[in-house]
């Protein structure tokens, strides 16, 4: 589905990525772990078209096509989505005008007919049933006066009902206390199968608990050092990065 | 638009043409109205055009008025305007009285008022003088109406403009809709709109003006509108401006508050090739609200300067300003906020705030707050900002499909949102957000 190669970055002319290599088919769930300032949401950044960074070397090919010469409007009809660490407030645009224009843009991109208003509620619905959503939050502006854990939840409330290929969840856990942890895990489980993919990235390992991951990725200095399955996670949860580092400087000294 | 020769002097031109508009006035000048005229006339002699070197008129050059002549004289208009034709010009879809003028002459054929005479009078101002004398002997030009060239030209000129009577003890909530028709059937009119507006005690009602120009006509419309607040009364008035692109608009508009008063005042602008509102309120009394909405759109090479004053003259009053602009094209716009707090006004809470958002690297904003306080114990903010669309939340937006183009009229969507959402007629509040969308040529975000 997705294929990361030789990968290079910048942001503000400094080198974030330096050689990005990835492999993502369908069905799986890969953890994207490193510490602060590694390339993580650089990476989830770039993926979803955020101008802010360049990409200096390196192809993204996404279900056979360039993803890099692709606007993010374009990305996201084709399938690509980004749970935001940081959503924006959005006032005096309702969540579900919002998600409606945002559904019947990639409807028409697709070639379908646009969702009738009772179609969409009960999309609306079925999808905001799952996150334990009130429907009064639906009617608000666009995370306006939302908390943070509100946000979280309403961003993986758009990842259900614009059903994307690829997911990218960018610390999607920072914030939340364990109850809201499990209902937007959940949520990401219940998108989640074998036609489509996620790609998890997080500080720590709590998250994986409840997605847990296929493949767990280090990203360290715009590099991944280290991949591995799922024990990785408890491998990393237990002594930290400290242990990887030296691996690095051998790479670094080849 | 003809030039004057170098030999003419323009205000001359005015002057000579009085002759001729009072012989036109056909004995509806009445004595109250020959009394403001003369007194007009005179300070005319002593003023000119205000130039740029006057602060209050620094970002705005009005060299127009010195280098056009308007006519004030105008023919009697045809009256081929039939209801059908402003339809879609009137503000619609909920129940309001209307009151047309067309080139700033009544137009009793396209109003249509049917309001309960014991609580509210409702009428041109010519027709009002002859049956409410002693209300305008009360209330009429009681207001500095000589702070420069414009109203004083507007005291020589002033043509007619609706007069409203709210009775004491009276709730009137059916909206009064005042339809300002410009630039119909002459060219290079000069248009002097006089309005008054006198809320009795204890009573409330809105009034939505709607200035409408014919497109591409040349014009100057010159207002003045005055307003009494009496103890307790409430008032909403909704300034739509939409005159055409090749024309002025000038509006002092002066309200005198009292006691428990409340004022809502909507000042959108979408229209006007240079526009300046003067808008002000003296807080005369206590426990008094006044508030302030602006949202103003500029496009092309449009300049539109919005000037406003509140004059918190006595103690625990309150005043509330929000105003916000969107600047297209080379447009520019100026917004000068002046508060003042007396020393008597102890207590006093005084709100402002001017945002601005620049959608091209043309357009320019000056922007002035002005707070002069003179009390001690008072509660004062004011702030000012300008920037461009907000990249990351364009990002974000285009992040779950949405095109560029949409992207950007849901962020000019939520930044006139909070001034949008002050608009208490739901269907007058659609409207205008379409007209937002309309005016600058960009896809509907609905509400």
């Amino acid at each position: 589905m997705l294929t990361i190669k030789n990968l290079h970055a910048t942001v503000e002319g400094k080198e974030i990525l330096k050689g990005i290599d990835l492999e993502i088919k369908a069905g799986e769930v890969h953890a994207i772990m490193g510490p602060n300032g590694s390339g993580k949401s650089t990476l989830a950044n770039i993926l979803a078209g955020n101008s802010n960074y360049e990409v200096t070397e390196g192809e993204i090919i996404f279900e056979g096509k360039n993803l890099l010469e692709m606007e993010p409007d374009e990305r996201a009809k084709e399938g690509i989505f980004l749970a935001f660490q940081y959503p924006i407030e959005i006032p005096g645009v309702s969540n579900a005008t919002f998600l409606k224009t945002a559904i019947n843009e990639k409807r028409k991109h697709l070639g379908l007919p646009e969702l009738t208003p009772k179609e969409f509620l009960n999309l609306m619905k079925e999808k905001s049933k799952i996150l334990g959503m009130d429907n009064d939050l639906l009617g608000r502006s666009v995370n306006v006066g939302f908390s943070g854990g509100e946000k979280k939840r309403n961003e993986i409330f758009q990842l259900l009902m614009l059903d994307p290929k690829l997911a990218i969840l960018d610390e999607t856990d920072s914030g939340l206390d364990i109850d809201a942890l499990k209902i937007v895990s959940n949520g990401v489980n219940v998108f989640h199968n074998d036609k489509n993919a996620v790609i998890v990235v997080t500080h720590y390992q709590r998250l994986l608990d409840y997605i847990v991951p296929d493949y767990v990725h280090v990203l360290y200095k715009g590099k991944i050092i280290k991949s591995g399955g799922k024990e990785l996670a408890l491998l990393l949860e237990e002594r930290g990065y400290d242990w990887i580092k030296p691996e690095e400087v051998e790479l670094e000294s080849n | 638009m003809k030039e004057l020769t170098k030999k003419e002097n323009i205000k001359d031109w005015y002057l000579k043409n009085f002759e001729l508009f009072e012989k036109q006035m056909n004995g509806h000048n009445h004595e109250l109205l020959k009394k403001v005229r003369q007194a007009s006339l005179a300070k005319f002699l002593e003023l000119d055009f205000p130039a740029t070197k006057n602060e209050e008129w620094k970002y705005t050059d009005v060299s127009f008025a010195r280098e056009n002549k308007f006519n004030p004289v105008s023919t009697d208009y045809k009256t081929s305007l039939t209801k059908e034709d402003v339809k879609n010009i009137i503000f619609g879809n909920f129940d309001y009285n209307l009151i047309t003028f067309i080139n700033g002459k009544f137009a009793a054929e396209l109003s249509d008022i049917s309001a309960d005479s014991d609580k509210i009078i409702i009428k041109n101002l010519n027709s009002f003088i002859d049956s409410h004398k002693e209300i305008v002997e009360n209330y009429f030009a009681k207001i500095s109406s000589d702070d420069n060239l414009f109203n004083v030209l507007n005291g020589i000129y002033m043509q007619d403009g609706v007069a409203i009577y709210l009775k004491e003890q009276s709730e009137f909530s059916k909206p009064l809709q005042v339809l300002y028709l410009n630039g119909y059937s002459e060219e290079n009119l000069l248009i002097a709109p006089r309005n008054l507006i006198v809320v009795g005690r204890n009573s409330r009602t809105s009034i939505v003006f709607n200035y409408y120009g014919n497109p591409k006509a040349s014009y100057f419309t010159d207002a003045i509108t005055e307003l009494y607040l009496e103890e307790d009364s409430s008032v909403d008035i909704y300034k739509i401006q939409r005159e055409s692109l090749s024309s002025y608009h000038i509006e002092k508009f002066q309200a005198i508050q009292k006691d428990r008063s409340v004022l809502n005042h909507y000042n959108l602008n979408f229209g006007g090739r240079l526009t300046r509102n003067d808008i002000n309120s003296k807080l005369d009394g206590e426990n008094i609200e006044t508030h302030y909405y602006g949202l103003y759109l500029g496009k092309e090479n449009q300049h539109i300067d919005n000037h406003t004053f509140v004059d918190h003259a006595k103690p625990n009053s309150m005043s509330n300003e929000l105003y916000k602009g969107i600047l297209d094209d080379k447009a520019r716009g100026v917004f000068n906020g002046k508060i003042i707090v007396r020393r008597d006004a102890q207590k006093t809470n005084a709100y402002q705030q001017n945002k601005n958002v620049l959608l091209s690297g043309e357009a320019r904003i000056d922007s002035k707050p002005q707070l002069e306080i003179f009390a001690d114990d008072v509660k004062c903010t004011h702030g000012a900002t300008v920037g461009h669309l907000d990249e990351e939340a364009e990002f974000y937006i285009r992040s779950r499909g949405v095109p560029e183009e949409l992207a950007k009229s849901i962020l000019i969507r939520a930044f006139a949102a909070d001034v949008c959402d002050e608009i208490k007629i739901v269907e007058l509040k659609e409207q205008i957000n379409h007209l937002i969308f309309e005016e600058l040529h960009r896809q509907e975000v609905s509400y």
